[in-house]
């Protein structure tokens, strides 16, 4: 990824609204944090945050078009964001979302050292199981309210969820 | 102090606790319901969650949600505002039990004020005068005439069941005493199916006169004068103001001497109001306890100048009161406007704000959480806006009010703002000669 490209992104951070965007690719990872509060204005000037530099191969590298392995984008309403911005997809262009039926912690699994209840191209039924949302040390299982298969695990394990907030994305065909 | 507090409420006083702790330095966190998405206290606070769906008793009222809420946010402490679970004991028990504080008093206080009979028997005990009658329902005739020797007429005998005026008469002779209490039983076992009556002294002309009260955690109290709210409609209050036109200086310093008694009695903590009926000889009478801040908080605020959420804070964060009493220095009124249709019976009347313009100027406070293009939600409460004016004299504050209430312009909601105008019009209002009783029997002009 040239200056360029780095400078593109950064005026579509400020442009968009978007707080955060993460972008990781072979040997290389950029983190791009919207700072401030911002209050119905959406001229944020974001600051560049860059983690301990990974060496990435410049100029060799042929510069790719904007199609990276990986990118979280977490938008917020308006005002500052929720508590430690857990990552919103935005709307995905096919398939439902499967969110939260309460507020607490999200688990992927029962516990620390067992597999997640359900992974990406997984699928479910109706009723089935597929998390945890923990409030005041009582661990909830949350079901799925429809049948479908898994295309998207949109929370990250052991983070706070808001009343329904998207979990999962699933493909109901 | 406290680095974070979440408001486990909504609406105006979301926004009023919000502003305190700016101004302290606190940061805070809002919950709001799916209906609440758009309401302001959730875009001025620094932290916003969804707690859940519309309904009160699955977002607002869902102590494990709020308590989640807080969990998740780190928040240190919890204003729990007015209504909703203010004054519930078992959520200021499980704030206690996780370790959040609760800004409010403790569960035993609140418990022992939330009973009716336990409160009057503990006012009672503290030297409160509480509102004679008999001890416990009426087995007899014989023994219902030696209460009401014992009280003195007139009298008033209530269905201990009872609610909305059903089962209640009042006798002014031991000869109307007999019938009364028949057709009383009658009307109860028919009501509520409990034909157990009790008997209290009839309170004539009642004014509704409270004591505003702060009590440290080191069991120190003191009082800030008092608050007339006799202006009330199927029991709400519309229309607030201090000092009352009633009020003297010798009454307000037994009002408040007793009212202070009455806070040491329940080791009470934090802001709360002692309400009092006051008869037209200025006898006075504990009628019950609000362990809360008040919705009518504005008008104490403005007569003395002070924050009364910035010493709730201050008080839960372990800061003692100096035990000094504040008296009013200036005169203001409050006017609880709601969104409601005057001329359809006080119909709710929620629906999208289309234009808007709050009043201002000299002795003007708004109070509120509506905005242009603002949704009203059906889910909650019609209050929509406190306006409060303050001035040197009472009849100047009612100017101002007037001022104040014609420049405000509500477009897309029906509003009592016409009510509160014809209100202020009013020659026993203007003259200060009115009591609990008036509204039932004035009628709305046309």
């Amino acid at each position: 990824m040239d200056i360029k490209e780095i400078q593109d992104l950064i005026r579509f951070v400020a442009k968009s609204g978007v707080t955060e965007v993460e972008l990781e690719k072979e040997g290389f990872k950029l983190v791009i944090k919207a700072s401030g509060t911002v209050q119905n204005s959406g001229h944020a000037t974001p600051a560049v945050v860059m983690p301990t530099p990974i060496a990435y191969a410049p100029a060799t590298v042929a510069p790719t078009a904007m199609a990276p392995a990986a990118v979280h984008v977490s938008s917020s309403p308006t005002p500052p964001s929720a508590p430690s911005a857990p990552a919103q997809a935005p709307v995905p262009s096919s398939g439902s979302l499967l969110k939260s039926p309460m507020i607490g912690t999200f688990y992927r699994s029962s516990g620390p050292d067992k597999d997640p209840f359900v992974k990406v191209g997984d699928r479910v039924e109706k009723g089935q199981v597929i998390c945890i949302v923990e409030a005041m040390k009582l661990f909830n299982e949350i079901e799925a309210e429809q049948s479908g298969t898994i295309t998207k695990v949109l929370v990250e394990n052991s983070t706070p969820v808001e009343y329904d907030q998207p979990l999962f994305e699933i493909d109901p065909s | 102090m406290f680095k974070k507090i979440l408001i486990a409420n909504r609406g105006e006083i979301a926004l009023r606790i919000i502003r305190t702790c700016k101004e302290m330095n606190i940061k805070t966190v809002a919950v709001f319901s799916t209906a609440d998405r758009e309401s302001l206290h959730v875009r001025f606070a620094d932290e916003a969650v969804c707690i859940g769906p519309p309904r009160s008793a699955d977002s607002y009222l869902s102590m494990k949600n709020l308590l989640s809420a807080a969990e998740i946010t780190n928040a240190d402490a919890i204003h729990p505002g007015y209504g909703f679970l203010s004054e519930n004991a078992q959520f200021s028990e499980v704030c206690r039990e996780y370790g959040i504080k609760f800004i409010g008093p403790s569960p035993e206080a609140i418990r022992a004020m939330g009973d009716k009979a336990t409160a009057k028997e503990t006012m009672r005990k503290a030297g409160v005068p509480v509102v004679p009658g008999s001890d416990g329902l009426l087995e007899s005739l014989e023994q219902a005439k030696g209460v009401a020797v014992e009280i003195g007429y007139p009298v008033i005998i209530k269905a201990t069941a009872g609610g909305g005026g059903k089962g209640m008469r009042v006798i002014w002779k031991e000869e109307e005493l007999e019938d009364a209490m028949d057709s009383a039983r009658r009307e109860a076992a028919a009501s509520f199916g409990n034909d157990g009556l009790y008997m209290e002294k009839f309170i004539e002309e009642p004014r509704h006169i409270e004591i505003q009260i702060v009590g440290d955690q080191y069991g120190k109290a003191c009082h800030l004068s008092e608050r007339d709210c006799s202006i009330q409609r199927r029991h709400q209050k519309l229309i607030e103001e201090s000092p009352s036109p009633f009020m003297t200086d010798e009454l307000r310093q037994k009002m408040g001497e007793a009212a202070i008694q009455g806070a040491i009695a329940v080791g009470y903590e934090g802001a709360g109001t002692i309400e009092f009926l006051v008869d037209k000889y200025r006898n006075f009478y504990f009628m019950e306890m609000n362990t809360r801040i008040q919705v009518e908080h504005p008008v104490t605020e403005e007569v003395i100048n002070y924050d009364l959420i910035k010493e709730q804070i201050k008080v839960a964060a372990g800061i003692p009161i100096s035990g000094k009493n504040y008296f009013p220095k200036m005169h203001a009124i409050e006017c609880r406007v709601n969104a409601e249709d005057v001329y359809q019976d006080f119909r709710p009347s929620p629906g999208r704000i289309t234009t808007l313009h709050l009043p201002g100027g000299h002795g003007v406070r708004v109070d509120t959480h509506i905005y242009s293009g603002y949704t009203i939600p059906p889910y909650y409460d019609s209050m929509i806006a406190k306006v409060i004016s303050v001035a040197q004299t009472r009849e100047e504050a009612i100017a101002t009010m007037e001022r104040a209430l014609s420049e405000f312009v509500v477009e897309g909601v029906k509003t009592t703002i016409p009510f509160h105008l014809k209100m202020l019009q009013d020659e026993n209002f203007r003259a200060g000669t009115f009591n609990t009783q008036y509204l039932n029997t004035w009628t709305m002009p046309e």
